[in-house]
């Protein structure tokens, strides 16, 4: 262990504002694609039911019909 | 060897067997990642030189280097689709130039960050950096392009050219240090040599590139089954992927 306490790890030898800054961000940067994909995900799901609710309602008004 | 391959081209074989392969490496990418940068903050020493700032280097070098890797891997799949018509190349650029992306801004992020405390400036316009700078740029271009069409295959055409023609930058951010006088300091880990680090940090930044790989990998997979559903809404084979899912959820 490079460090004695939470408070020395913290501070990163001086250079804590810097080190902690560059993990928060590429964290941050991760999360957003991460999180972009799993919505993209939910949209097209949600696209997909709109066309299957739309064909069965076609179907049925075609069985209306005849 | 095409009728081996074959199958492959298929978009549902593809979307099965990613969604097959996913939870397996994103579970690796948590794992080794963890590993690589636990290590890396907590267990590595200090520099001797750079003190506790040094450490950013576990994010700043695995992303630098697939930022370049991932865009040859672009750069070979818009080929691929032009030069065979593979539709599912062309996707493939898709799915592959949001991380690719991300990861080039993360490294010129990390970048700016560590040179700040060691070279006294958040940014120079030298060689390194401004070829890193261009990277970005080009993978947004190719992002842009590829959508910016109504008809689906103009755009990943356009987008395609762009990054064949873009890959003339990865040898210029790669001997940039050598090439001319920059601040940035030469390459770390070279294939043929020893590189000069103690084992106690090169471990570490060795676990964290594999790690940073898998992730990189585990989100394109992700977002390679996106773009194949949203060309393939509307064929049969969805309704029995997604339709099952859906009933699935619907129970729950």
């Amino acid at each position: 262990m490079a460090f004695d306490s939470w408070q020395a790890f913290i501070e990163m030898g001086g250079y804590g504002f810097y080190v902690w800054l560059a993990f928060g961000i590429s964290f941050f940067a991760i999360a957003v694609l991460v999180i972009n994909g799993l919505r993209a995900r939910t949209k097209l799901q949600r696209e997909f039911d709109k066309e299957q609710r739309r064909q069965q309602r076609l179907a049925q008004r075609k069985k209306e019909v005849s | 060897m095409w009728r081996w391959l074959h199958p492959y081209a298929k978009p549902e074989v593809v979307y099965r067997l990613l969604g097959r392969w996913l939870p397996w490496v994103a579970a690796a990418a948590a794992l080794t990642l963890g590993a690589g940068l636990v290590w890396g903050l907590v267990f590595a020493p200090a520099d001797y030189q750079q003190g506790d700032s040094y450490r950013i280097i576990f994010v700043h070098v695995p992303t630098a280097m697939l930022s370049m890797s991932l865009y040859v891997a672009l750069a070979i799949s818009a080929l691929v689709g032009r030069v065979w018509q593979l539709k599912m190349a062309d996707w493939a650029l898709a799915a592959i130039a949001p991380v690719g992306a991300t990861l080039t801004f993360i490294s010129l992020a990390t970048g700016a960050i560590w040179g700040k405390p060691m070279w006294g400036t958040w940014w120079e316009w030298d060689a390194r950096l401004t070829s890193q700078l261009i990277l970005l740029f080009l993978y947004i271009g190719v992002l842009a392009l590829y959508h910016a069409f109504s008809d689906n295959r103009n755009g990943a055409k356009a987008a395609g050219i762009l990054a064949m023609v873009g890959v003339i930058n990865i040898p210029i951010i790669r001997y940039s240090v050598e090439w001319w006088n920059t601040l940035h300091q030469g390459a770390t880990l070279t294939v043929f040599e020893r590189p000069p680090m103690a084992n106690s940090m090169l471990f570490p930044l060795l676990i964290s590139i594999l790690g940073f790989g898998l992730l990189a990998a585990a989100l394109i997979f992700h977002r390679m089954r996106n773009e194949i559903l949203r060309q393939e809404l509307r064929r049969p084979w969805v309704k029995n992927e997604f339709g099952k899912e859906l009933n699935e959820a619907e129970r729950t």
